[in-house]
């Protein structure tokens, strides 16, 4: 029998193989079970259909913010058109749903793909440009795309917004909260582990050699532009599967939620999770969500506290006040993000009593 | 043929004014390397501050103005030492993100000190200065806005020129190390080049306050147009940013009188995509060639 890894108090890999491991310990492994298991098991039953409500969010945006993660934090490359980008999966999860009657199981890794091809054509700049330009050249991308699903009324019905069937596998409906949350955290699981998975191939190693150091890895025989266009795909693709899947989930979808100020949403997920971690980006979408939840919550405490109608507290200027709070003081004071502070509690039970 | 020339007329004055906010953004950039996400909060921000003081503290226009651009120098410099110098040295990705960051800060406190609503100046342009030359009139706005632009472009010219401090601003753009080595106080410069970015900015908020009215959103989209301006003219060349936006100005005021009035806000980053496709470095900027 394999002899089981439990805990370690340093690093004793010996080959390259447990270096690239998913898993450090079997510890870890058995704690992600019982997770796995919790989730599925307990949490859809006992939870308020509110909270299901926050949790499926959670995993939708999970899904969006480990995409941009894979070019952000591996690739190095900045993008500001994810909101843009997750908008487009979801008009065109709607477009293939009602006009083409695309069952739900093809129309969201379609809609994937076309988003993937759309981020591929903004993502050609980075063929010749590094970092600043291509940043420049989403954030066009993003007021682009932004115009073409208001104005291509034809496709995609304007301001008027687009109404989703009901997702439904194998002639189940997948209506409702509970139900919902089972598919949502599912897919979440296996994009994770694709994500996770990528990043231990080649593929991954490219992308992470590009972000250290270009011009090392163009001399090392990495075809830059190619990968940085893969890069670009499959963020994107993530960004559009989780954007088909949030049209599913709403079942109606107008154009005002993917401005700018969801890309930056995202960055801030990405920043505040952690750069570069798979699971630092589930902590972010859950610290992003969560904190939404928060501000929508305290604001309307406060509006029934006050009285008389003179200062009208909405909830827009104060959450993008916090985000941005949020993203410049774990800039400064965090820059590694949410997964180095777990990190750090992590070593430190695992190390205790003796942590030097 | 009226329509074209009052259209040359206000996309030259609008253009002007892109092309100032422009040149405080380049100056940054210039000479810390650091793409200003929050410049459009800057502008925004000197416009409130000379809105509030004008209507507020009823104060003289001119000293308004001048309180105006003296605080936003001020801010300036606060945001300099409080945000971009714990970073320097960190990646470049981690500075952008910063600004991002810092934008969405000041617009949501504008946004819950001001509110979303359009504010307008009180009127006290003279209607003397507006000048009527055959058919095409010329609004007295137009006329301030496009002197202030020329003046403030040949004082920085001079500046930049001249001074001790624009030398130095220049040497630290030219190679940060060098300068260094040669006793410039780096960190000085950079804080100075923010200061006087936010004052240009604040300027430049404040004229296309009088043209437009100010609100936040749209005052900090202007921000963000300053991106298919600068990179038309060139990313570190001042002349190149006026150029550039006149350029801009007078694309979007055709495209807007002619084709679509909503076309008007996207067609500058159409542009943008398609100089980014075809020459990168701009018309004006130094062109450097990295294969990689």
């Amino acid at each position: 029998m394999k002899k089981l890894r439990l805990h370690q108090c340093g690093n004793f890999n010996e080959r390259y193989e447990q270096e690239l491991s998913v898993f450090e310990t079997d510890f870890g492994r058995l704690w992600t079970c019982i997770g796995v298991c919790v989730l599925f098991g307990i949490v859809p039953f006992i939870s308020s259909l509110y909270t299901l409500y926050i949790f499926n969010v959670i995993a939708i945006t999970a899904i969006a913010a480990i995409g941009l993660n894979i070019l952000i934090g591996f690739t190095g490359q900045i993008s500001l058109g994810h909101g843009a980008f997750f908008g487009v999966g979801a008009y065109a999860a709607a477009i293939l749903a009602t006009r083409a009657h695309f069952p739900f199981l093809a129309a969201l890794p379609a809609a994937g793909l076309i988003t993937a091809i759309v981020g591929m054509v903004f993502g050609i700049p980075s063929g010749r440009l590094k970092g600043l330009y291509l940043t420049i050249a989403t954030l066009a991308g993003q007021f682009i795309i932004e115009y073409v699903l208001v104005h291509w009324e034809s496709l995609t019905h304007g301001t008027m917004g687009m109404i989703l069937p009901p997702a439904e596998i194998f002639g189940i409906q997948i209506m409702g909260e509970r139900k919902f949350f089972f598919l949502s955290f599912i897919l979440l699981i296996i994009m994770t582990t694709a994500a996770v998975n990528l990043m231990r191939t080649r593929y991954g190693r490219a992308f992470v050699s590009i972000r250290d150091n270009d011009r090392a890895a163009e001399g090392m025989g990495i075809p830059i532009f190619r990968y940085k266009i893969l890069s670009f795909g499959i963020s994107s693709f993530y960004a559009g599967f989780a954007g088909a899947l949030w049209a599913y989930y709403m079942t109606s979808i107008t154009t005002e939620p993917f401005s700018l100020a969801l890309s930056v949403e995202y960055i801030a997920m990405v920043i505040i999770g952690g750069m570069g971690s798979i699971t630092g980006s589930i902590f972010g979408a859950i610290f992003i969500t969560g904190l939404n939840e928060l501000l929508r919550w305290i604001t309307s405490i406060l509006m029934n506290i006050h009285i008389g109608g003179a200062v009208s507290l909405t909830i827009a200027p104060l959450r993008e006040l916090v985000f941005g709070l949020a993203i410049v003081l774990f800039i400064i004071f965090e820059p590694r993000g949410l997964a180095e502070v777990w990190r750090i509690i992590k070593s430190s039970f695992k190390l205790w009593p003796f942590s030097y | 043929m009226v329509f074209f020339f009052q259209l040359l007329v206000n996309g030259i004055s609008i253009g002007f004014l892109y092309g100032l906010a422009a040149m405080g953004f380049v100056m940054i950039f210039k000479s810390s390397s650091v793409l200003n996400f929050a410049h459009g909060e800057l502008l925004a921000f000197g416009a409130f501050i000379f809105l509030t003081l004008v209507t507020w503290a009823h104060l003289p226009i001119i000293a308004a103005f001048v309180v105006a651009l003296a605080g936003s120098f001020v801010f300036g410099f606060v945001i300099e030492r409080l945000f971009l110098r714990p970073l320097i040295g960190e990646p470049l990705i981690y500075v952008i993100m910063l600004t991002v960051g810092i934008a969405a800060i000041f617009k949501g406190a504008m946004l819950l000190l001001w509110g979303g609503n359009l504010y307008i100046y009180p009127d006290f342009l003279p209607l003397a200065i507006g000048i009527k030359w055959g058919v095409v009139n010329i609004a007295p706005v137009y006329v301030v806005s496009t002197t202030v632009g020329l003046v403030f472009l040949v004082l920085f010219g001079l500046f930049f020129k001249f001074s001790s401090q624009g030398i130095y601003m220049r040497s630290v753009a030219d190679n940060q190390q060098a300068a260094l080595s040669l006793g410039v106080h780096v960190r000085r410069v950079f804080a100075l080049s923010w200061a006087i970015a936010a004052m240009v900015a604040a300027m430049s908020g404040i004229v296309l306050g009088i043209i437009n009215g100010i609100n936040v959103h749209d005052l900090s989209s202007i921000g963000l147009k300053v991106f298919p301006v600068v990179i038309l003219g060139g990313l570190d060349s001042i002349g190149g940013a006026i150029i550039g936006g006149l350029i801009i100005g007078l694309l979007e005021t055709f495209t807007g009188g002619y084709i679509s009035p909503s076309l008007r806000d996207v067609v500058p980053y159409m542009v943008l995509v398609g100089i980014l496709l075809v020459r990168p470095y701009g018309l004006f900027g130094l062109v450097e060639i990295e294969r990689v």
